[in-house]
């Protein structure tokens, strides 16, 4: 660890947090849909979208035909999505005849980008057309995360709203964040991207004549607009399969400080905007302060984990003093690599600038342990801040009734509903992660995929399922993802990580929007200060520790013990 | 404040014998099926008890392992049902004492209830029926609750409220309604029946301390549903590390799968969960409450608002004399004098604090009258003033209108020093008395309302648990608002009619207050139906009975505040316990993990951080200690965890600080102790 790599750090995450506080601003008036610097422009844009889908903005619904809404858009994605994959063939805008994309691939990659997971299980480079790429995955890169901060809008609203039978309205929720948020910064971001270096063209690939004379195919095509929109949507797949380790998807140091800051920028502003919206900002500077202390723990453990190195290479002669550079780019360094991959986990963008995969053991357990976790600090769009509000909800429960008091949050009370749908919600997570890891472990076609064996082969399993459960994407790369097995329980992990996760918390936002606000008083704890957010974070260490320390054990921990014992996998 | 007599102790031993018998009748399936987590253990230790058979068959070295984990599971389940059976203990030794009372006496019925002066015959009181009307005479039970339709009698209430002193039981107005299995003493009374038999009040007491009646509480069945999401995440985990440790080279038993899911689920919590709900009624009961359900008393620890009757609550109730101001040219002692006159034959409590004021204070000899020419006036209610008449004088006292009236005068003719000494007194929150002789004002004796001592500590106390007082009074709003400055309550409504009660708690409720109340009269019922925790006196009318959610037995309305404390404790038990038995997991997890997978992984023997002699004796003791720690909180459990006034995030801080923080240290300690205990008798 270096004071100049800390300082990167801190610089990075002060850019992001600077930029969040006008931007929570900007996404709180999103949310109300009042005028913005914008709406001359995309004002007639918006209503045209409303009139040809014949929407009345001025509608709301309650959270049952919001979710509705939510689930035909959705699936509505998804077909179109695999239609475009399988049919790719006979499209246009396929420089270099790639032919139909195999099916169980396409449902893991349809399911993948219209949860906002986009899992790759194939090399863009030589799987998808242009036409796939643009209109298929770049599409939903925006629409799955506008989707996400809609469907935390709806919870949003629960909290702030009383006696509502409404929760806003699914069409425009989800109109307003695409062409309000997501949009505009992506089309400045794509530009600044340009300016630094990318490529951004239609062309398919260029042909090389290397030094040695050798002739080489070098693929390029519209990459900034994919890679802006691939952060900032915490999307995470990357046009390449080397994600942001390539140098076309992230040329030089300040394309890789600005993806990092835009990966981190909506997710953080969101939080904030929470607490604007429920007019009490200092609830969302807790919640952010919880979210913090396990993005800063995490980043500082993977980065003294990567940088004490491996004590067993350290042992035959290799200079221990950069610390662990397997799978990581030189022009990167320790420090903007470890940040990169503890922010990309802890929010569900999973574009990687460094292999997880090579990491130290406790070093890979940290991206791994955020993505058990749900990816939730600060999460992706909209999902973090809906995945931690459940967790804050059930921390809330439990200290609510230290107090002597029905436990409520936000003036709302927490009662037989709410932990009804938390519950539900949280039981997901361990029952698709761990069952599908579980069924795995036992079966030699899933076990013929891995790279390793061993705690690490485990460790891919582990982190697989983890990524596509929380709708992340990064992969521990090792193991060959690309097989009818895992193309088929990742997908159905993803859908379940995403739909089964968010149903239970629509309803919530249902429930907890037609309670009164109950006013807060001596009796009630507060939930701005530094207790609450001590409260929060023991809760979910303990919540999430529980769940996941056995097969943590047999996987990271048992590894990091045994490296240190001398034995490698 | 009468205690009823304390039955029992925290473990008394009948009560013990009685729950170890209970806890094993509540292995019945079908019963304990109501509690998941304990459910989930006992079909766990079915399980094991068959794997231990299998390997006493198979005459497998591993039996006696499997034989200890077997029984100290079925242990766990029994412990959670002797916590359970013990709370229930102590309601049942209440409610055995409260059925002793209950009788099958006969009653002797009016044959036609709207002749009650027709003819009488005797029936069993279990045939009684609503609307029928029963003759009861002294010495007599009363066969049944119900409404005093016509006479006066003196009632022993014992066997319901402890208390011993008779009271005054009569037709109409507040203090009609009689219980049945009380005794009148004196004189005879007609009681019209307005209970079944089978639902009275004493039946309904019964039912309740007996906890037959209990229902899960709101908060109950969410903090049940927490516990079993726990439970299926864990079982979730359990499950599914057999195929990850397969995969890691390691074949775990069923054995060790099952000690790991139990000392995971919440079994400490969900054994005492339903403990600490019949406890908290039972608090509720010793202190001579009886709540209606379980979900009143939950709903007193989430109060907001206490509507507080000045008169009795906050102050004595009593006015009571503390000033004579005379007009010019009469003396304080002429005016002392009069008024002592005036008032010795004035047996309300405001003619005696004026006779005690002026001979206490003032000095004024009794004086003495001739019977003969004295005539004493008494208060009546066509002209509201008193006084007594002596040979040459007419001494009068009363209300400043009302002797103004008899002075044929008004205000403004009278002395500007006696407007002034009224309003003076008006506006302390007093009130005025004039006094007169001879036709001619002496002056003005000033009545205080007097505020209970300690009370303003109560009420700042309260404020700081975030609980606002509201007094209620009939009284001005000038004298209300200075009594309430004086008692320091939030606010007061004055000059209150009872639908003026109704109305604020509507007002407060529809701004998501909860309300608590108390009150006697009939006409306090709707306010004490809106009321979220209504309180009725059980000396009041028979309407506020069944208004209100509890009724206190010592009709003392200042016990609203301990009822709410009640409320609170039953919830931060609850809460406290939760924390403890959630945290208890990880020391739990550092036991066993590394003891299940030191064949494969001996390097997770770093993670043994207790030093645990061997894997069998790790699991065992992980296994003893999750079952020992129920028993060793059942005394928590029943007592509750303590309720400090401190305001909610000091009571947090305190409580996550013990049960949170001790919850991770303690299982530490005590595993590892037991691990001690377990290497030394060589059990594994």
């Amino acid at each position: 660890m270096t004071f100049v790599g800390w300082l990167q750090i801190a610089l990075t995450l002060a850019l992001v947090v600077v930029c969040a506080v006008p931007l929570s601003r900007f996404i709180a008036g999103a949310y109300a849909g009042e005028r913005n610097f914008l709406t001359p422009v995309l004002g007639p844009v918006e209503r045209g979208f409303y009139r040809l889908a014949g929407v009345d903005p001025t509608r709301e619904q309650d959270w049952f035909a919001y979710t509705i809404a939510m689930i035909v858009f959705s699936v509505a994605g998804f077909l179109s999505l695999y239609a475009l994959q399988r049919l790719q063939g006979f499209l246009p805008l396929n420089p270099r005849g790639f032919d139909a994309v195999a099916p169980d691939l396409a449902f893991n990659t349809s399911s993948s980008f219209i949860t906002n997971t986009n899992w790759q299980n194939y090399s863009g480079e030589s799987t998808m057309s242009h036409l796939t790429q643009m209109l298929g995955l770049t599409v939903h890169n925006f629409l799955s995360a506008a989707t996400g901060l809609a469907m935390a809008f709806a919870l949003v609203r629960g909290f702030a709203r009383s006696s509502a039978a409404t929760v806003g309205n699914f069409w425009v929720d989800l109109t307003r964040v695409t062409l309000y948020i997501l949009l505009p910064i992506s089309v400045v971001g794509a530009l600044v991207f340009v300016a630094l270096g990318m490529p951004q063209t239609l062309a398919g690939a260029v042909d090389a004549t290397t030094l040695e004379g050798a002739k080489q195919t070098i693929s390029i095509g519209p990459i900034a607009s994919q890679e802006i929109i691939k952060e900032l949507g915490t999307n995470g797949g990357g046009f390449f399969n080397a994600n942001s380790a390539h140098p076309f998807e992230n040329p030089n140091a300040w394309t890789n400080l600005l993806e990092i800051w835009a990966l981190l920028l909506i997710p953080t502003a969101s939080v904030l905007a929470f607490g604007r919206i429920v007019r009490e900002m200092r609830q969302g500077w807790a919640i952010l302060a919880a979210m913090a202390v396990f993005l800063i723990v995490g980043i500082g453990v993977a980065y003294w984990s990567e940088t004490a190195g491996n004590p067993i290479l350290t042992s035959l002669g290799v200079d221990a003093s950069a610390g662990n550079l397997e799978g990581k780019e030189i022009r990167n360094g320790q420090a903007m690599s470890v940040l990169f991959a503890t922010a990309t986990s802890g929010t569900s963008t999973g574009a990687v600038n460094a292999m997880h995969d090579s990491m130290t053991p406790l070093g890979g357990m940290v991206p791994m342990f955020n993505l058990l976790a749900g990816c939730i600090w600060p999460g992706g769009v909209g999902a973090g801040l809906y995945g931690f509000l459940v967790v804050a909800i059930i921390a809330v429960f439990v200290a609510g009734l230290m107090v002597g008091r029905t436990p409520e949050y936000l003036g709302k009370k927490i009662e037989t509903r709410e932990m009804k749908f938390a519950m539900l919600a949280v039981l997901i997570y361990p029952l698709s992660v761990l069952g599908f890891t579980g069924a795995s472990a036992l079966l030699k076609t899933a076990l013929d995929s891995l790279g390793n064996n061993g705690p690490h082969g485990l460790s891919e399993i582990l982190y697989l399922f983890a990524s596509s459960n929380a709708n992340n994407g990064s992969a521990f790369a090792g193991i060959n993802g690309n097989t009818l097995w895992f193309n088929t329980t990742g997908g159905l992990a993803m859908l379940l990580g995403r739909f089964a996760y968010v149903v239970p918390v629509l309803a919530m936002a249902g429930s907890l929007a037609a309670k009164k606000k109950v006013p807060a008083s001596a009796g009630t704890f507060p939930t701005d200060g530094p207790l609450f957010v001590g409260l929060l974070v023991g809760v979910i260490v303990i919540l999430y520790l529980l769940q996941y320390f056995p097969a943590l054990s047999l996987g990271p921990v048992v590894e990091h013990f045994l490296m240190l014992g001398g034995k490698t996998f | 404040m009468s205690k009823k007599a304390q039955p029992q102790g925290l473990f008394d031993r009948t009560i013990i014998a009685a729950a170890a018998v209970a806890s094993v009748h509540k292995l019945d399936p079908r019963s304990l099926v109501k509690n998941p987590v304990i459910f989930v253990t006992e079909v766990v230790s079915v399980l094991v008890t068959l794997f231990f058979v299998r390997d006493l068959v198979a005459r497998d070295g591993i039996a006696s392992f499997t034989g200890q984990i077997a029984a100290w599971l079925w242990f766990t389940v029994l412990f959670a049902n002797f916590a359970e059976a013990v709370a229930e203990g102590r309601g049942k030794a209440q409610a055995d004492s409260l059925r002793r009372a209950r009788t099958d006496a006969i009653a002797r019925r009016y044959v036609d209830p709207k002749n009650l002066s027709g003819p009488v015959e005797s029936v069993n009181a279990l045939d009684l029926r609503f609307d029928d009307v029963v003759l009861v005479e002294a010495g007599q039970l009363i066969p049944g609750d119900g409404d005093v339709v016509e006479g006066v009698a003196s009632v022993n209430e014992s066997a319901i409220t402890g208390e011993s002193a008779p009271v005054i039981r009569e037709a109409g107005g507040d203090r009609s309604a009689v219980t049945g299995g009380t005794t009148v003493l004196s004189d005879q009374i007609k009681v019209r029946i307005t209970a079944a038999p089978g639902s009275t009040f004493l039946d309904r007491m019964i039912a309740l301390v007996e906890g037959a009646e209990r229902q899960k509480t709101p908060n109950e069945l969410a903090l049940s549903i927490l516990l079993s999401g726990l439970t299926i995440i864990f079982l979730i985990v359990c499950v599914t590390l057999w195929p990850i440790a397969k995969y890691s080279g390691t074949v775990l038993s069923a054995t060790v799968l099952i000690a790991l899911l139990v000392c995971l689920i919440p079994t400490t919590i969900g054994g005492l969960l339903s403990a600490i709900g019949i406890a908290g009624m039972d608090r509720l009961i010793r202190f001579n409450v009886i709540a209606t359900s379980g979900r009143a008393v939950e709903a007193a620890g989430d109060v907001d608002m206490l509507l507080l009757d000045k008169t009795g609550t906050i102050t004595f109730g009593n006015r009571m004399a503390t000033e004579f101001i005379p007009v010019p040219g009469v003396g304080t002692k002429e005016l002392a004098t009069a008024a002592l006159a005036s008032s010795l034959a004035d047996e309300t409590p405001e003619g005696r604090s004026i006779v005690a004021l002026a001979k206490g204070d003032h000095g004024i000899p009794t004086p003495k009258f001739d019977p003969a020419t004295t005539i004493s006036a008494p208060f009546s209610a066509q002209t509201r003033i008193s006084g007594v008449d002596l040979p040459g004088r007419s001494i009068r006292k009363g209300a400043v209108d009302s002797i103004l009236r008899y002075l044929k005068t008004t205000l403004d003719k009278a002395p500007s020093e006696f407007r002034l000494a009224v309003d003076r007194v008006a506006m302390s929150g007093g009130t005025p008395l004039a006094v007169a002789d001879k036709g001619m004002l002496l002056g003005v004796i000033h009545l205080k309302d007097v505020v209970k001592p300690g009370i303003k500590e109560r009420f700042a106390a309260l404020r700081a648990m975030g609980i606002r007082t509201v007094m209620v009074t009939g009284d001005n709003p000038v004298t209300a608002a200075a009594i309430a400055s004086e008692a320091g309550v939030d606010d007061f409504l004055a000059e209150a009619t009872p639908e003026d009660k109704l109305a604020y708690i509507r007002k407060e409720q529809s701004g998501r207050r909860l309300i608590a109340m108390c009150g006697d009269g009939t006409n306090d019922a709707p306010a004490l139906a809106q009321a979220d925790v209504g309180v009725a006196m059980q000396t009041g009318a028979q309407a506020a009975h069944e208004a209100g959610n509890m009724v206190d037995l010592d009709s003392n309305p200042t016990k609203l505040i301990e009822i709410v404390e009640i409320g609170k404790q039953l919830l931060m038990t609850r809460g406290s316990l939760t924390t403890f038995s959630i945290a208890n997991d990880v020391a739990k997890y550092f036991a066993i993990l590394p003891a299940m997978f030191l064949a494969t992984y001996p390097a997770l023997g770093a993670l043994n951080v207790m030093r645990l002699a061997s894997p069998q004796s790790a699991i065992l003791s992980a296994v003893i200690f999750n079952a020992l720690i129920i028993i060793a909180l059942i005394p928590l459990a029943l007592r509750g965890v303590a309720y400090r006034p401190v305001g909610a995030a000091a009571l947090l801080r305190r409580n996550l600080l013990v049960y949170g923080v001790g919850g991770l240290v303690a299982p530490f300690i005590g595993i590892k102790a037991i691990d001690v205990v377990v290497a030394a008798l060589h059990l594994a």
